[in-house]
């Protein structure tokens, strides 16, 4: 197969961008898009040019460093499935492939494909746990926890962190992250304790982050390699104006 | 050098108890004044960084990946074993040590394994208080599963996620600490060297990944979680950044590396189907409980799987091992499957796999039943590749999946280096020479969660009076301007390959002659190969672009030079093992019947090297004596 590539070029945070044109022969459709981009980088190495810097790790959908939008679409064109599990096979010979980073406000590029996600992890770090030092558990079956809410809770907890929600939502917004772990802590008995001050801060630091607002389109859940559902959203809702009118009422 | 591996004295039951009893302490108040460095973020290194951090010290917390959720623990899919005994099937803290000693063919310390068996027990329980979310049972109590070489089900899970759940119930823990300011973070940066002063560990240099800039970080301690380095063979089940530079960087600076060869290849990867690969997937283990493992009897046979009639298919695993026949232990299976693609037997475009045929079971059980188990695996298989293994048997062959050997420590963790304490994958220490499955991720969260904390703090509490170490010391400027100059020594090559060809045909190399099976003279031809190909790579490779920016090729040249050194090490130790045991399959040592065959006479012992200095030296061995005081060496036997 031969593609063009149409790839966005970014020397630094501070640096414009811009589109450029490269050509790729020879691209096996059994490859995996990220092997695609290897073979363009060797290319580039061979010819002394500078490759294209993209993030990448696990390379087998679990870890959640891979994506860029790919023809206007986070992680490309199959539903619910990362950058990195993606394969050629799904393009045809003498396409043109366009592929830029997740752009979002709370995400600024770095370089080339790569965004700072950071953001994300100061979401967790404001309420996103179980307040559990180690060695004050108690025993693990002191604490049943029902078969369905135990799935539900593992459905929430599924989220690879990876952002394609905020790059696919045209307001940028954090809602389906944010609300996945705030329903999966929410649902679970282990820590009804903080479920409040867990939800009212989770939720104001999505804000501060520079993230938008939830406008209800529902594209995150389609473009969500572990299909996380938008009921979550709504979840999050409910938690936030259960949280502040029992804060209000004390 | 005299290994000294600290066991405390008394029964094994209580030479954990007794080494908590006795351990020193570190007041609260002066836990602040205490710096600590980790150096990882996965199950291992996040554990320690929050305990440590809840307990009052200073920690910092450093990883490659841009946030500590993207550790490599997050990829394992099986589960994570622990005595609990739930399923009422006589097992025991006894018997998990048992299995897990026998399962490493008794090359491990018997002190150790019985302290991971019996700190099984809490890791369950803080891994549900912080909410992750096993596999429950319809009351509401937690379920377990089988894995490999064991007649129990101990095995919790969290669908085929378990490594992640894990993960990110540490992760959120770690994430607790940066926000009361016990623990800063530092992501995306990349360990180069440690800081060794007045022989004692005192700091690291790192490089940020973004901006380029070389750090100095001193500390009371430093602790290395960094996983384990089997992205070596370059096709692996490992992540794409996973190395070995930091604890060989730490070997070089003093600390033993033990038994550097025994590597896991695990049988049941995706094969290699181009030159263009960059990794090989893992499916899981759990598939050959239902699967069954087959290659055409004839050699070379071109036909379709499906119209190869029954009697001329050859179920090997069933034949040589009845007793266990497609759950045989993981180094078995892949050895076996090696044999047949060797003979010719081999399956596919390139030759290199067997099949993995579930028509039997889906004939019995329904394609419903099967796809409820498996299902999230067979869709992995169809979106790799393209094939749907209800109807056609899936094609799987062995792949590089886990490090047995790692950093030498002692019963505190911690390695010839005082101060430096290794966790996890990067240390060598419980799975002796096979790893048995779902007990990596349970070392690994044991280490970070329940030992090292105390260990830690037994060094930690003559170092109260220290005070701050400073970054301006000698040491640092010196290992600071090496690094730089190592840096811009591999950007000034500018040779005409790029690092992957260099990777690809190392990972060749060690595939060829220090895999699966390995010989005297096959080894003794590697070590000069990779010579030959470490000096041309120093002639030859091109690393585009400069140091102080990202630089995603130099990152790979750094981690790739190493592993030309760690390749020759791996070599020495397996020539100087002329035995078999576990994944270490030298053919000069095998039974009759092609078995492996251990020699406790001469090699009950763990083969700590020493960096002799420069790489001109033959490496230093130095051995630690296995004692069994509690259960005798048995040959393992699956047929
Ligand atoms: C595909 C797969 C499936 C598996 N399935 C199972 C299973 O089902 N059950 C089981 O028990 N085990 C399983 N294992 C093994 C198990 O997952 C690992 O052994 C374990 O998770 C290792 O944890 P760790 O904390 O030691 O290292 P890792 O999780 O690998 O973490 C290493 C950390 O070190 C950091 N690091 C590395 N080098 C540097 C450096 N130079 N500078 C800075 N930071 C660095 C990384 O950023 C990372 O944070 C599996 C392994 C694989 C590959």
């Amino acid at each position: 197969m031969k593609l063009h590539l149409k790839i966005w070029r970014q020397k630094n945070r501070k640096a414009q961008g811009k589109l450029v044109n490269y050509t790729l022969e020879n691209v096996n459709p059994h490859m995996s898009f990220l092997e695609m981009l290897d073979t363009l980088n060797e290319q580039l190495i061979q010819n002394k040019e500078e490759p294209v810097e993209f993030d990448h790790d696990c390379r087998e959908g679990i870890c959640g460093q891979c994506g860029v939008v790919i023809n206007g679409n986070a992680h490309g064109p199959l539903e619910n499935t990362t950058t990195c599990q993606l394969h050629m096979r799904e393009f045809k010979d003498g396409e043109t492939v366009l592929i830029e980073p997740f752009r979002a406000k709370g995400f600024p590029v770095k370089k080339d494909l790569k965004v700072d996600r950071s953001a994300f992890d100061r979401i967790i770090s404001a309420g996103g746990y179980v307040s559990v030092n180690t060695g004050q558990a108690p025993e693990a079956n002191s604490i049943p926890v029902s078969h369905a809410i135990a799935e539900a809770a593992f459905d929430s907890a599924a989220c690879i962190g990876c952002g394609a929600c905020v790059a696919t939502c045209k307001n940028g917004s954090a809602a389906l992250f944010t609300s996945a772990k705030i329903t999966q802590l929410a649902i679970l008995p282990q820590s009804q304790e903080e479920r409040k001050e867990r939800a009212l801060n989770m939720i104001a630091q999505m804000d501060k982050e520079g993230f938008g607002h939830c406008s209800n389109t529902e594209a995150c859940e389609v473009e969500c390699p572990q299909g996380i559902s938008v009921l979550n959203i709504a979840r999050m809702n409910y938690e936030y104006n259960r949280a502040s009118f029992l804060k209000f009422k004390k | 050098m005299k290994l000294d591996a600290k066991i405390p004295q008394g029964p094994l039951e209580e030479k954990w108890l007794n080494y908590k009893k006795t351990a020193r302490l570190v007041n609260p108040a002066n836990r602040k004044k205490l710096d600590v460095i980790v150096v990882g973020t996965g199950l291992a290194g996040s554990s320690v960084a929050a305990s440590l951090g809840e307990m009052g010290y200073n920690v910092k917390s450093f990883c490659f990946q841009d946030t500590p959720r993207r550790a490599h623990s997050v990829a394992a899919q099986g589960g994570v074993n622990a005595a609990k005994n739930y399923k009422n099937d006589g097992d025991s803290v006894y018997r998990m040590f048992v299995d897990t000693l026998k399962g490493g063919d008794f090359r491990a310390r018997e002190a150790n394994v019985y302290r991971l068996a019996e700190c099984s027990l809490n890791l369950i329980d803080q891994a549900v208080a912080q909410g992750v979310p096993f596999g429950r049972e319809y009351g509401g109590y937690l379920n377990n599963r089988s894995f490999g070489g064991v007649q129990v089900s101990r095995t919790f899970y969290a669908r085929g996620q378990t490594g992640q759940q894990l993960l990110l119930g540490t992760y959120q823990a770690l994430m607790r600490q940066v926000d009361k300011k016990t623990v800063a973070l530092y992501s995306s940066h990349e360990m180069l060297d440690l800081v060794v002063i007045d022989e004692r560990a005192r700091g690291i240099i790192v490089r940020n990944l973004e901006t380029g800039e070389i750090e100095k970080h001193a500390a009371h301690a430093v602790v290395l979680a960094t996983g384990g380095f089997g992205k070596i063979y370059y096709l692996s089940t490992l992540a794409m950044g996973c190395n070995g530079s930091a604890i060989w960087r730490a070997h070089k600076k003093g600390a033993f590396f033990a038994s550097p060869s025994w590597t896991q290849i695990h049988p049941t990867s995706l094969p290699q189907s181009g030159d263009y690969q960059s990794k090989l997937t893992l499916m899981s283990e759990s598939l050959r409980n239902d699967g069954r493992i087959w290659v055409p009897k004839k050699a070379e046979d071109t036909r379709e799987a499906n119209t190869i009639p029954e009697e001329e298919r050859d179920y090997y695993l069933e034949r040589r091992y009845p007793a266990f026949g497609n759950l045989a232990p993981r180094d078995i299976s892949s050895r076996a499957a090696k044999e047949r693609i060797d003979a010719g037997h081999g399956v596919g475009p390139l030759k290199n796999a067997v099949y993995l045929d579930f028509s039997k079971a889906i004939k019995e059980q329904g394609q419903a039943k099967i796809a409820e188990k498996y299902g999230n695996l067979f869709r992995m298989y169809e979106k790799i590749t393209g094939t749907n293994a209800y109807k056609e048997p899936m094609k799987i062959s062995p792949a590089a999946h886990f490090s047995m050997g790692g950093l030498w420590v002692d019963y505190e963790l911690m390695t010839t280096i005082p101060g430096l304490f290794a966790l996890g994958e990067a240390n060598f220490a419980d799975h002796g020479a096979n790893r048995l499955g779902a007990n990596s991720l349970l070392q690994a969260s044991v280490d970070g969660y329940f030992i090292a904390p105390y260990t830690i703090a037994n060094y930690l509490a003559d170092q109260i009076r220290t005070g701050k170490i400073s970054t301006d010391h000698p040491e640092f400027e010196k290992a600071v301007k090496e690094n730089k100059e190592k840096i811009n020594n591999l950007l000034r090559i500018k040779g005409s390959r790029s690092v992957d060809y260099y990777h690809k045909k190392l990972g060749k190399l060690l595939y060829d002659y220090c895999g699966l099976t390995r010989t005297a003279e096959g080894l003794t031809y590697a070590i000069e190969e990779i010579k030959k190909l470490r000096e041309e790579f120093y002639k030859n490779v091109y690393v585009p672009g400069e140091n102080d920016t990202m630089n995603a090729e130099l990152e790979k040249a750094g981690r790739v030079a190493d592993y030309l050194e760690i390749g020759v090490l791996m070599c020495y130790d397996a020539l100087t093992r002329n035995e078999s045991c576990g994944a270490h399959f030298r053919e000069e040592f095998q039974t009759e019947e092609g078995e492996a065959q251990r020699n406790d006479v001469d090699f009950q012992y763990i083969s700590a090297w020493e960096w002799p200095g420069s790489l001109e030296q033959e490496p230093i061995l130095n051995k630690e004596e296995l004692k069994f005081e509690f259960v005798q060496p048995t040959i393992r036997s699956y047929k």
